[in-house]
C-alpha cells in the first residue's frame, strides 16, 4: 500500500511538473512581449526593460525555465500589477474564503445528489426517477453566472430576503468581534458559540452556496444514478436476491460498497467544477476568495495574479485526484 | 399431477425493440420430492427465464409473467406478495447461478457473504452463523475453511467459487434447488467435481434438484428424468434413459446427434390431438423451419404434448405409436 | 444489376433500417425528441436571423440613446440596453454565435483528438506513452481553468477564446477513443484484418472506428451544450467575445452594471444559454440511451 502510495505520489509530481510546463509556455511563450506583460499595460518603458532583465527574457529558454521553476519553489509568484503585493500572499490570504465556500457547498450538493442518484436508480422509470433525471440534467445546463444574478434578482431585490454580498454583514463586522481560530468563519463561531455571527454567515452563504453547487447537484445525481444502475444489473445481485436477502440491504450494502469507485470519481470531478463556479460566482456576490481575485484579475489584464491562481487551483486539483485515487485504490478488486 | 412442484399454464413474454415475444410457454411440468429433473434447451431457448421465474427474480421490465401458475408445496409462488416470496427464497427453494466470477459480491469476502445469508434467514448470532458458514463450507469440500473465509472472491479458482455458491445455495435449508448450468463455465475436469458434489449433497440433505443445462449428455448423466426445451416450449419429456435410448422429436435426436432413419412410420393424428393444435396459439411447430422431417400439417397445426409410452411424451405429430393412451391427455406416471 | 451495384444497395437498405430504429428509440423518449426539436429550431433561427431581426442595426453598433434602458414592450421583445439597442435583435444574433462557436470548436476538437487517440490506442507503445502523457497534463488542470488561462494569454477576443476551447477540450476525446481503441483492437475482426495485409490506416478508420465511435458521438452532442456554456462563462468573464459583438455571455456580464435600473438586461440571453445547453444535453443523454448497448433492452 506505501509502495503504491509513493509511487502516486511521484505521479503527481510528475503531472505538477507538466502543469508547469503548460503555464510557462502561457507565460512565457505566447505572449508577443513577455515583459510589458508582467509590468502592465500602463509601464514605463524603462520598466519594462528592466522587468525584461529581471525575467532574464535575453537568455535562453531552458535557463528562463530554470529561473521560472526556482522562483516558483520559492513561493514566487509575482507582484499584482494592480496592488503592488505579493500574489502569493494575497491567495494566502484569500484562500479560507473560497474553500470554506466549495467545501460546504460540496457537502451539501453529496447529501442532496447521493440520494436522488440512489433513489433514481432504485426506481427506474418511476416519476421520482424521471423528475430527478430532469432536475439534475437542468442542473447542469444553467449557467452558474445567470442563476447568480437570478438569485440575487428575487431573493435580495425583489423579496429582500437575503443580503446581495459579502461574508458578513456591515453591522457584525463592525460591532462584533469575529473570532479568528481556524480562518473559517463557519467552524470559529461554532467553536466560540457565537450565534449570531454564524447566521448572518449562512444568510450570506446560502445564495452563493446553491451557485457553486447547482452544477455539482446535477453531476453526482447522474454518476451515481449510473454506476448504481450499472451495478444493479449484475449477476451478484440477482444471486443476493435469489437468496432471500431483504432489498435494503442489497441496496445498500451490497450495491452501494460496489459504487465506491465510480462515487469517488464524482466527489473529485465535482470539487473541481465547484472551485471553477467560485470564479463565477464570486464577484456577483463580492465573497472574498480567489475567484473574485482572479475575476477582477482578468478585467484589467493583471497577468500575474492570472498566473497565480492557475498555478494554485491546478495544483490543488492534481491533490484531490491523488487523494481520490488513494480512497479507489482501497477497493479489493484493485490490484496495487 | 405432482403436490410438490408444478408448473401450468407457464406464458412469459418479453418487451423487446421489435414487439412483445413470447419466450416461455409451458403447458405442464412437475418435480417429484427428492429427484433430479433435467431441462435440456440451447442457448435462447428460455431456460434461464424459466429459472428466473419461479423465485419471482425476473427483470420485470423487460419480462412479464403473462399468465400460469407454479405450485409449489401447494402454494401458487406467482401470487405470492414480496415480503412471501422473499421467505421462501434460499430457504425453501435456491439457485445457483452460471457464472461463478459474477455470482459472488467482489467487494465483500465469501465468509461475509455466507455469513450474511445465514444471518438474514436464520436469525443467528454472528458467532453462531460463523460456525454455520464453516460448516457449510466444510460440507462443499473445500479445504482450509477458516481462511477461505477471509479470502475476496477474486483470490478463488472458478471451481473453488462455485463451491462456495452451492454452499450459499443451501445454507439456510432449502429442499428444492435450481441449478442454471452450474458447470458452464468450468473447465472440464472441475465440471465432474461440481457434479459430484451436487449428487453427493442431494443425497445427505435430501433435496430435490431441478438441473438446467445445454450439454444434453451432462444432463442425461445427472438427472433421472429430463425435459427438452425448445423455443419456451417443452417438446419431449421422460426418463433419460428413455429419452437417450429413443429419442423421438427430430430436435431431440438432432441434440443426441442422431441422424433420422430414411424410413419412418407416420402416425395417424388422433382426433384430440388435431383438436388440441387448432385451439393452439400458434399455428406453426416452432421447430418447423429447421426440422428435416416436417410434413404438411406441421405447418399448419403446433403439436402438443403426447403420450408416447409410459413416462414418454413429445410433442411432434410424426409420432411413432406403440401404446397411445387415448383417454389420458395430462402428464403423469 | 452488377454485383458492386446489389451490394451497394444492400448496404444503403441496412444503413436505413438501422437509422429507422434509432429515430423508432429515440421518438419513444419524448424529452429527448422535443429536446430535438427545438435544437432544429435554433439551427433555423441561427441561419435566418440576419433575415428576421428586427433591428438589424441594432446588434453590433448604432447607438439610440433616446430608447436606452427601456423596459421589455412589444417593438422592444426583450427591452433596450445602455445604448437603446434592441435586446431581442442582440440575443436572436448571439445564436448564430453560440452555435457556430460551438461547432467549430467541437468539431476542431475532434478533428484533433480522435485520430490522436486512434493513433495512440493502435500502435501503443512509446505513440502512446507520449500522447497519454500530454494528455493527462491537459487533463490534469480542472475544466474551465486551461481555457481561461490560454485565452487571458493570447489575449481576450472571441476567436481566441474559441482557441483555447479546442485546446482543452481535444485531450478528452482523446482520452476516450483510446480506451475504447485498446479494448477492440484484440478482438478477432481486427486480427483477421491484419492478417490479411490490410494497411494499418483502413483498419483504424474502417474497422476500429465505427465500433467505437458512439461515446465520443454521446460525448460531442452534450459537448456542444457544454462549450456554449463555457464560452459565455469565458465572455462573462471578460475573456471572450468583447463588445459589441451581441455573445450571450458577454451581453450578461455588461447588464451587470445596470442590474438595478434594468432587472431584464441579462434575463433573456441567460435564459437562452439555458435552453440551448439543456437541450444539447437532453439530446445527448437521450442518444446515450439509444446508443449504449448495455442500457439497450433485450
Amino acid at each position: 500500500m506505501l509502495s503504491f502510495i509513493t509511487r502516486r505520489l511521484l505521479l503527481g509530481i510528475l503531472t505538477i511538473f507538466g502543469v508547469i510546463l503548460i503555464t510557462f509556455i502561457l507565460v512565457r511563450v505566447i505572449p508577443s512581449d513577455p515583459a510589458a506583460q508582467w509590468v502592465g499595460g500602463r509601464a514605463t518603458p524603462k520598466q519594462v526593460e528592466a522587468a525584461r532583465e529581471e525575467l532574464g527574457l535575453d537568455k535562453p529558454i531552458y535557463v528562463q525555465f530554470e529561473h521560472y521553476i526556482k522562483d516558483l519553489l520559492k513561493g514566487n509568484l509575482g507582484y499584482s500589477l494592480m496592488t503592488h503585493q505579493p500574489v502569493y500572499e494575497e491567495l494566502k490570504k484569500r484562500f479560507p474564503a473560497t474553500l470554506e465556500l466549495v467545501f460546504i457547498s460540496c457537502i451539501i450538493a453529496l447529501l442532496i445528489g447521493i440520494p436522488l442518484g440512489l433513489i433514481s436508480a432504485k426506481d427506474k422509470n418511476s416519476w421520482i426517477d424521471h423528475f430527478s433525471r430532469f432536475f439534475s440534467i437542468g442542473a447542469i445546463s444553467i449557467p452558474t453566472f445567470w442563476l447568480a444574478l437570478v438569485l440575487q434578482l428575487i431573493f435580495f431585490m425583489i423579496l429582500g430576503l437575503l443580503p446581495s454580498g459579502g461574508q458578513l454583514s456591515m453591522k457584525i463586522k463592525l460591532f462584533q468581534n469575529v473570532p479568528h481560530i481556524t480562518g473559517f468563519i463557519f467552524l470559529d463561531s461554532l467553536i466560540t458559540g457565537n450565534f449570531a455571527i454564524l447566521k448572518d454567515f449562512l444568510k450570506h452563504l446560502i445564495l452563493p452556496a446553491i451557485c457553486v453547487g447547482a452544477y455539482t447537484i446535477g453531476l453526482v445525481a447522474r454518476m451515481t444514478r449510473s454506476a448504481l444502475l450499472e451495478i444493479l444489473s449484475e449477476d451478484y445481485i440477482k444471486a443476493a436476491r435469489s437468496y432471500g436477502l431483504p432489498e435494503r440491504l442489497i441496496l445498500y450494502s451490497y450495491a452501494l460498497k460496489n459504487s465506491l469507485g465510480p462515487t469517488t470519481t464524482a466527489v473529485t470531478l465535482a470539487m473541481g467544477y465547484a472551485l471553477m463556479n467560485t470564479f463565477l460566482v464570486e464577484s456577483v456576490f463580492s465573497w472574498p476568495g480567489i475567484g473574485k481575485y482572479i475575476a477582477d484579475a482578468v478585467v484589467c489584464l493583471d497577468y500575474p495574479v492570472i498566473m497565480g491562481v492557475t498555478i494554485f487551483a491546478a495544483c490543488a486539483y492534481i491533490l484531490l485526484n491523488l487523494i481520490a485515487d488513494i480512497i479507489i485504490s482501497l477497493d479489493p478488486r484493485v490490484k496495487l | 399431477m405432482s403436490n410438490y412442484f408444478e408448473i401450468k399454464d407457464l406464458k412469459i413474454n418479453f418487451e423487446t425493440s421489435e414487439g412483445i415475444k413470447n419466450v416461455i410457454n409451458i403447458n405442464e411440468l412437475d418435480l417429484h420430492k427428492g429427484e433430479t429433473f433435467g431441462i435440456v434447451g440451447e442457448s435462447g431457448s428460455g431456460k434461464s427465464v424459466l429459472a428466473m421465474s419461479i423465485l419471482r427474480i425476473l427483470p420485470s421490465p423487460p419480462a412479464f409473467i403473462k399468465s400460469g401458475k407454479i405450485m409449489f408445496k401447494g402454494k401458487n409462488l406467482l401470487e405470492l406478495k414480496e415480503k412471501e416470496i422473499q421467505k421462501i427464497r434460499g430457504k425453501e427453494i435456491s439457485m445457483i447461478f452460471q457464472d461463478p466470477r459474477s455470482t459472488l459480491n467482489p467487494v465483500f469476502t465469501v465468509g461475509q457473504q455466507i455469513i450474511n445469508v445465514i444471518r438474514y434467514n436464520k436469525f443467528l448470532t454472528k458467532k453462531d452463523a460463523e460456525k454455520e458458514a464453516l460448516r457449510m463450507i466444510k460440507l462443499v469440500k473445500l479445504p482450509d475453511a477458516k481462511n477461505t473465509l477471509h479470502k475476496y472472491p477474486n483470490e478463488l479458482s472458478g471451481g473453488e467459487r462455485q463451491r462456495i455458491i452451492i454452499a450459499i445455495a443451501l445454507s439456510c435449508g432449502a429442499e428444492l434447488l435450481i441449478a442454471d448450468e452450474p458447470t458452464r463455465n468450468l473447465d472440464v475436469t472441475i465440471q465432474a467435481g461440481i457434479l459430484k458434489l451436487i449428487n453427493e449433497l442431494k443425497e445427505e440433505l435430501e433435496i430435490t434438484v431441478l438441473f438446467i443445462a445445454n450439454n444434453v449428455n451432462l444432463v442425461f448423466i445427472v438427472s433421472g428424468r429430463v425435459a427438452v426445451l425448445y423455443k419456451g416450449k417443452i417438446i419431449e419429456i421422460g426418463t433419460s434413459q428413455e429419452i437417450r435410448e429413443e429419442p423421438i422429436h427430430p430436435y431431440t435426436r438432432g441434440l443426441l446427434g442422431i441422424v433420422s432413419p430414411a424410413e419412418r412410420e407416420i402416425k395417424n393424428l388422433t382426433e384430440a390431438n388435431l383438436k388440441e393444435g387448432i385451439k393452439a396459439e400458434n399455428s406453426i411447430c416452432p421447430f418447423f423451419y429447421e426440422c428435416e422431417e416436417r410434413i404438411e400439417i406441421c405447418k399448419k397445426i403446433s403439436p402438443t404434448l403426447t403420450k408416447v409410452n409410459n413416462g414418454h411424451w413429445v410433442s411432434c405429430h410424426r409420432v411413432i405409436d406403440r401404446e397411445v393412451d387415448n383417454e389420458s391427455t395430462s402428464i403423469s406416471h | 444489376m452488377s454485383k458492386k451495384s446489389n451490394y451497394y444497395n444492400i448496404l444503403i437498405k441496412r444503413r436505413l433500417e438501422t437509422l429507422k430504429e434509432y429515430l423508432y428509440l429515440l421518438k419513444q423518449n419524448k424529452l429527448t425528441f422535443a429536446a430535438l426539436i427545438i435544437i432544429l429550431f435554433l439551427i433555423i433561427i441561427a441561419i435566418i436571423a440576419p433575415i428576421i431581426v428586427p433591428f438589424p442595426s441594432h446588434i453590433y453598433g448604432a447607438v439610440n440613446p433616446q430608447d436606452k434602458l427601456l423596459s421589455p414592450s412589444w417593438t422592444y421583445l426583450f427591452g433596450t440596453d445602455e445604448m437603446g439597442r434592441d435586446l431581442f435583435s442582440r440575443v436572436l444574433y448571439g445564436t448564430r454565435i453560440s452555435l457556430l462557436g460551438s461547432l467549430i470548436a467541437v468539431a476542431m476538437g475532434l478533428l484533433i483528438g480522435v485520430p490522436l487517440g486512434l493513433m495512440a490506442g493502435f500502435y501503443g507503445g512509446f505513440i502512446d506513452e507520449f500522447v497519454m502523457r500530454i494528455v493527462d497534463m491537459f487533463l490534469s488542470f480542472p475544466p474551465l481553468l486551461l481555457a481561461m488561462a490560454i485565452a487571458a494569454f493570447l489575449g481576450p477576443s472571441l476567436q481566441n477564446a474559441i482557441i483555447a476551447l479546442i485546446v482543452s477540450w481535444w485531450p478528452w476525446y482523446t482520452r476516450l477513443i483510446r480506451g475504447q481503441v485498446v479494448s477492440i483492437k484484440e478482438r478477432e475482426f481486427v486480427r483477421a484484418a491484419h492478417a490479411i495485409g490490410t494497411p494499418s490506416w483502413q483498419i483504424m478508420y474502417k474497422h476500429i472506428l465505427p465500433n467505437c465511435i458512439s461515446p465520443v458521438i454521446v460525448q460531442a452532442s452534450m459537448d456542444l451544450g457544454g462549450i456554449i456554456l463555457t464560452l459565455a462563462a469565458l465572455s462573462f468573464l471578460g475573456l471572450g467575445a468583447q463588445a459589441p459583438i451581441p455573445e450571450w455571455g458577454l451581453i450578461v456580464n455588461t447588464s451587470r452594471t445596470y442590474f438595478l435600473k434594468a432587472w431584464w438586461y441579462g434575463i433573456f440571453p441567460g435564459m437562452a444559454i439555458f435552453i440551448a445547453v439543456l437541450c444539447f444535453n437532453l439530446l445527448g443523454d437521450g442518444l446515450r440511451e439509444v446508443l449504449d448497448p448495455k442500457t439497450k433492452k433485450y
